[in-house]
């Protein structure tokens, strides 16, 4: 998906029009191993880009999440509560995190597929 | 093998124990009491017998792994000998007997070993009073950085951060948290060793203090402690001292002479007080002259040979715990200090670091060595050289179980990938370190051979690896409200939906 | 040299085996002007002058019989099956480390499995964490908790509360920016309301009225429980109480000038994962074998660091293990057994004490299970008139409470037989 952005703390957010969907990457739940739970917002709140909205855990490890872009929260992915495995077996899919309704632009610092890759080779090595 | 738990091998049929009656007039309770204040239903404590339950404990006791019967190598948790002596002391009755309110004339005996137990711990690490009440090494450190804020606080002097490097346990930035500080994190350099320059640039007129072991996680000396212990103190920050790894220089050196301002000590490491499973131990902490006023009260004071409790102590942060801390706990330490003296206190920690260095020597060859020796009374080596075979640190671990060793801690401290991190401590003899590197030797050959060998490891204890994820999610959707079964306590069988395997 | 095994020759061989000529080339990172060339301590005793100077300092304490102690405020003579000591002197128990391998750990994990059962059943609470360290820092880990939750900044205390726990409270407090504020009402500022029952004082709150009011406010109820009167009063989680905390050096431990003790905590679902502290839960191996695993670690220190709730790690697992013991040796009836017995002779005293001249209940109009305050003229005469018949008498409340002059609480439990009551009055007649 060539309309997907990345942040440096590995989350990933694809913008269609005024909507963003926000995911956590491959690379980030492979170094967090299988996920157990994730503490996420409602729906309704907004957030300013790089806002910490919530925590991900594994059994070993916990991580915030932050907010890629700024936006209200128009939907949070419900089936995490009871499946945070999709985060493991499909984070650019089924393991979506939120949906938000975008507000002002876009921060200049996203990265794009070529420039994250680099940032998680360094941080592999 | 396993063992039912107690609930399940309750029956309700069995008597209560024999225990006094009343014997003398009197209410009962539902006689006076509104039927509201009482409880509705009794509480569903097991119901067993005895036999049965000594039964229960001992065979869950043959599950366990102890320091008595074998070696823990636990890197930065000092898991020596516990001195069978210790335990007859802190019985005697005229210690365990003691009611803490009792007037302090009757007592006199309790806080005489608590003021001399005082004193040594001030020679041992140079500072100039102690404090015995806090309960845990964690408990100490919160403790020390309460002082070290009411310090700054009473100089109207404003600091909000506390510095600490990234290889510190975590106890110490959550202590700091605590404490009410911001932490900020000091990069160890490529030789394990704090990043002078890092910590330049990270100490500042806000910096309330830097928190540092010495040797540090890695089992270094940080050579340059006293040049690091000017910097803190030319920005009127604090230098805290993390007691971890005390057991490397007994005799050898110490934090206070190195411009440690607050010396934490865990007497459940060094001072071979028992871990009891996780505790109960204590967290002294020891301080010098200008943090005195900042202790908590009460303080044991000594004069013309008479021992009282010090309250009025105007800027004292206040009480940490109830009472006077662990003192059963105190007791144990101070009867290791009384046998083991300061010669015995001094060459413990050279035998120490003789080990650690010894079995460093022994598994160089097996095991990466990111740091160069040598170390002090312990070291960290690395599983990284068996990834190739996929093969983990925790393979390592589970294989060592496996063949009679516990196994090291892994995965700390966090700046070394794939850690291992060995503390053999005095009381392993060469013998045991020879067999413990043999195993090592065994497993990374194998780890060459046969890696899917030692994925399956251990088979030879009463369980094999168990699945904390599925059991973790299954908490997760209880706590959510997904399910009735709690995993984290026993449940009735009529309530819960499933105690079946997964 | 006592618990030292290398011999002379064992460390020459170690030293050339490492490359080294001597102790010192493994030293040469310590700068010169730090190494010390001996500890100024004395030199180490044998096994036999160290018990006899540690006997000579036991000797210069004085120990009541347990029969003929009144005292309590916080720590209380009780009955301890032989079954207890017998458990907990378990080398495989007391001398296992942390149960961070879980195979090699399932007794300890089990062990305290079983207890934070045992508390959630006396609780009437939905989870129980590993142990804390006393009651007083139970108290306080709770009230870190409400603020965690709800964000609010001024935490409550209701009543008697233990003086020593709201001291702790404080300092826990300072350092979080929490306000801890005495009696009044909650309001939308408080994090939670606390109370003890019974209270300091052995006296009976209304737990119902005050949980509601907490609820009202928006507000969690932290109830400090004595774990025994559970067998006979409602327990927190029946009236709604949010986190049940107490002190449990009852449950078979000996008073020990003070520590160590174990302090408890429950709570309802919804706050487990605020709960301080390690959680033990049930997990399965490939072969489908119940087992038992730390769980919930990632809101511990280890792994959140400055983000974790509370920074404990090493806590009391062995006082765990003591008050399981005690607790499954009890049984719902023993325990139930201790506490009524304690409930009678504390009542038969408290009549027969306030019908001395002079004597009065210091708060007629409450009620009380197995400690009770009385005013009395020259208290602190009467105290010292006891000791000097070797009886621990009252606990002297005025230290403590201004308003209290001349109340002492006087604690009977099963240990205080018929005779030891009498004693007591026949001394008080001299």
């Amino acid at each position: 998906m060539a309309d997907r952005r990345y942040t440096r703390t590995h989350e990933w957010v694809a913008v269609d029009g005024k909507h963003a969907t926000i995911g956590i990457t491959d690379f980030a739940q492979s170094q967090l191993g299988d996920v157990v739970f994730l503490e996420l917002p409602s729906a309704g709140r907004k957030l300013a880009a790089r806002d910490t909205f919530g925590v991900i855990e594994s059994v070993k490890a916990a991580s915030d999440l932050y907010a890629p872009v700024a936006g209200r929260i128009a939907e949070v992915n419900e089936k995490l509560a009871s499946k945070p495995e999709l985060i493991n077996s499909d984070p650019y899919g089924e393991g979506w995190i939120l949906k938000l309704e975008l507000a002002g632009e876009l921060p200049s610092d996203l990265l794009d597929e070529a420039e994250y890759k680099k940032v998680t080779e360094a941080a592999a090595s | 093998m396993t063992e039912p738990l107690s609930f399940e091998l309750s029956r309700p049929s069995v008597d209560p124990p024999r225990l006094p009656e009343a014997d003398v007039a009197g209410p009962n309770p539902s006689d006076v009491l509104p039927r509201e204040a009482l409880r509705s239903r009794p509480p569903g404590l097991p119901r067993l017998s005895e036999p049965e339950i000594m039964r229960h404990y001992s065979r869950m006791a043959s599950l366990n792994y102890s320091i008595s019967e074998n070696f823990y190598p636990l890197g930065s948790c000092t898991m020596k000998y516990n001195p069978v002596l210790n335990e007859a002391a802190a019985a005697l009755p005229g210690f365990a007997g003691l009611h803490p309110y009792q007037d302090e004339d009757t007592v006199q005996g309790a806080l005489e070993l608590m003021w001399r137990l005082e004193q040594a711990l001030c020679a041992i690490v140079g500072v100039d009073r102690v404090t015995l009440q806090p309960a845990a090494g964690a408990h100490g450190e919160w403790t020390a950085l309460r002082m070290i804020a009411a310090f700054h606080h009473s100089r109207k002097d404003v600091r909000t951060e506390v510095l600490v490097p990234d290889s510190a346990h975590g106890t110490n930035p959550a202590s700091a948290a605590l404490s009410g500080f911001q932490v900020v994190e000091v990069k160890s350099g490529p030789d394990g060793r704090i990043s002078l320059a890092d910590l330049e640039s990270k100490l500042t007129p806000h910096t309330a203090a830097l928190m540092l072991t010495n040797p540090n996680t890695l089992g270094l000396f940080e050579r340059e402690i006293l040049d690091i212990a000017e910097m803190v103190h030319a920005t009127g920050a604090m230098l805290y001292y993390d007691g971890a790894n005390l057991n490397a220089f007994m005799g050898i050196c110490r934090p206070g002479d190195m411009g440690f301002d607050a010396v934490h000590m865990n007497l459940h490491k060094t001072f071979t007080t028992p871990h009891g499973g996780g505790g109960p131990g204590a967290g002294p902490v020891g301080v010098k002259a200008e943090l005195v006023p900042f202790l908590p009260a009460p303080t044991v004071e000594r004069t013309n040979g008479h021992l009282a409790l010090d309250y009025k102590r105007p800027q004292s942060i206040g009480r940490v715990r109830s009472f006077y801390g662990n003192f059963g706990m105190l007791v144990r330490a101070y009867t290791y200090i009384l046998a083991m003296g300061g010669d015995g206190l001094s060459q413990a920690s050279q035998d120490a670091v003789l080990s650690a260095n010894y079995l460093r020597k022994l598994v160089e060859g097996d095991l990466e060595m990111p740091h160069d020796g040598p170390c002090m009374h312990e070291f960290v080596a690395s599983a990284h050289n068996l990834n190739e075979n996929g093969v983990r640190a925790l393979d390592v671990a589970k294989a060592l179980l496996d063949r009679q060793f516990y196994a090291p801690t892994v995965y700390f401290p966090l700046v070394v990938p794939e850690a291992i991190m060995v503390e053999p401590t005095e009381t392993e003899s060469k013998a045991t370190l020879d067999s413990f590197a043999l195993a090592i030797k065994e497993i990374v050959a194998q780890a060459r051979t046969d890696p899917q060998g030692l994925h399956d490891e251990p088979k030879n204890l009463p369980v094999g690896r168990l699945d904390e994820v599925t059991a973790a999610r299954r908490i997760n959707a209880y706590l959510q409200g997904q399910s009735e079964d709690p995993i984290l306590r026993w449940k009735a069988p009529s309530a819960s939906t499933s105690e079946k395997a997964c | 040299m006592p618990y030292l095994v290398h011999s002379p020759e064992d460390r020459s061989t170690m030293l050339e085996t490492i490359g080294v000529r001597a102790m010192n080339d493994l030293l040469v990172d310590i700068p010169q002007s730090l190494r010390l060339d001996s500890l100024q301590l004395p030199d180490g005793l044998s096994e036999f002058e160290t018990m006899a100077q540690l006997s000579t300092l036991a000797a210069r304490n004085r120990v009541y019989p347990d029969r003929l102690t009144f005292r309590g405020g916080g720590v209380y003579r009780r009955f301890i099956p032989a079954a207890v000591a017998a458990v907990t002197s378990k080398p495989e128990f007391y001398t296992a480390y942390t149960p961070y391998q879980a195979e090699a750990s399932q007794g300890t994990l089990q062990a305290i499995f079983e207890y934070q059962s045992l508390i959630a059943e006396l609780t009437a609470l939905d989870v129980s964490n590993a142990s804390l360290y006393d009651g007083a820092t139970a108290v306080a880990e709770a009230a870190m908790m409400a603020h965690v939750h709800n964000g609010r900044n001024e935490v409550l205390v209701s009543g008697y509360v233990h003086p020593e726990y709201v001291q702790v409270l404080r300092a826990f407090g300072e350092g979080r920016g929490i306000k801890v504020r005495k009696d009044g009402e909650p309001n939308k500022k408080t994090a939670a309301v606390i109370f003890q029952q019974p209270d300091f004082l052995g006296l009976l709150v209304d737990p119902r009225a005050l949980t509601a009011a907490a609820h009202d406010a928006g507000a969690l109820a932290i109830a400090c429980v004595d774990p025994i009167s559970l067998a006979i009063l409602a327990p927190p989680g029946e009236y709604g109480a949010d986190i049940a905390v107490g002190e449990g050096q009852q449950l078979g431990l000996a008073p020990s000038f003070g520590g160590p003790h174990v302090g408890f905590i429950a709570c309802r679902k919804e706050l487990v994962r605020k709960l301080p502290g390690r959680l033990v839960g049930t997990a399965h191996d490939a072969q489908g074998r119940r087992g038992f695993v730390l769980a919930l670690a990632a809101r511990e220190q280890h792994i959140r660091r400055e983000k974790a709730t509370s920074n404990i790690c090493t806590n009391h697992s062995l006082c765990a293990l003591a008050a399981a013991v005690y607790l499954t040796y009890m049984g719902p009836y023993g325990l139930r057994q201790v506490a009524e017995v304690s409930f009678k002779r504390a009542h038969n005293l408290a009549e027969r004490l306030t019908a001395l001249p002079g004597w009065e209940p210091a708060f007629p109009e409450r009620q009380f299970l197995n400690e009770f305050p009385v005013r009395l003229p020259k208290a602190q005469t009467v105290v010292r008139k006891l000791a000097r018949k070797g009886i621990l008498g009252g606990l002297d409340v005025s230290r403590w409470f201004r308003e209290l002059k001349g109340v002492l609480t006087f604690t009977c439990t099963e240990v205080n037989d018929p005779r030891a009551l009498d004693e007591l009055l026949e001394a008080l007649a001299s």
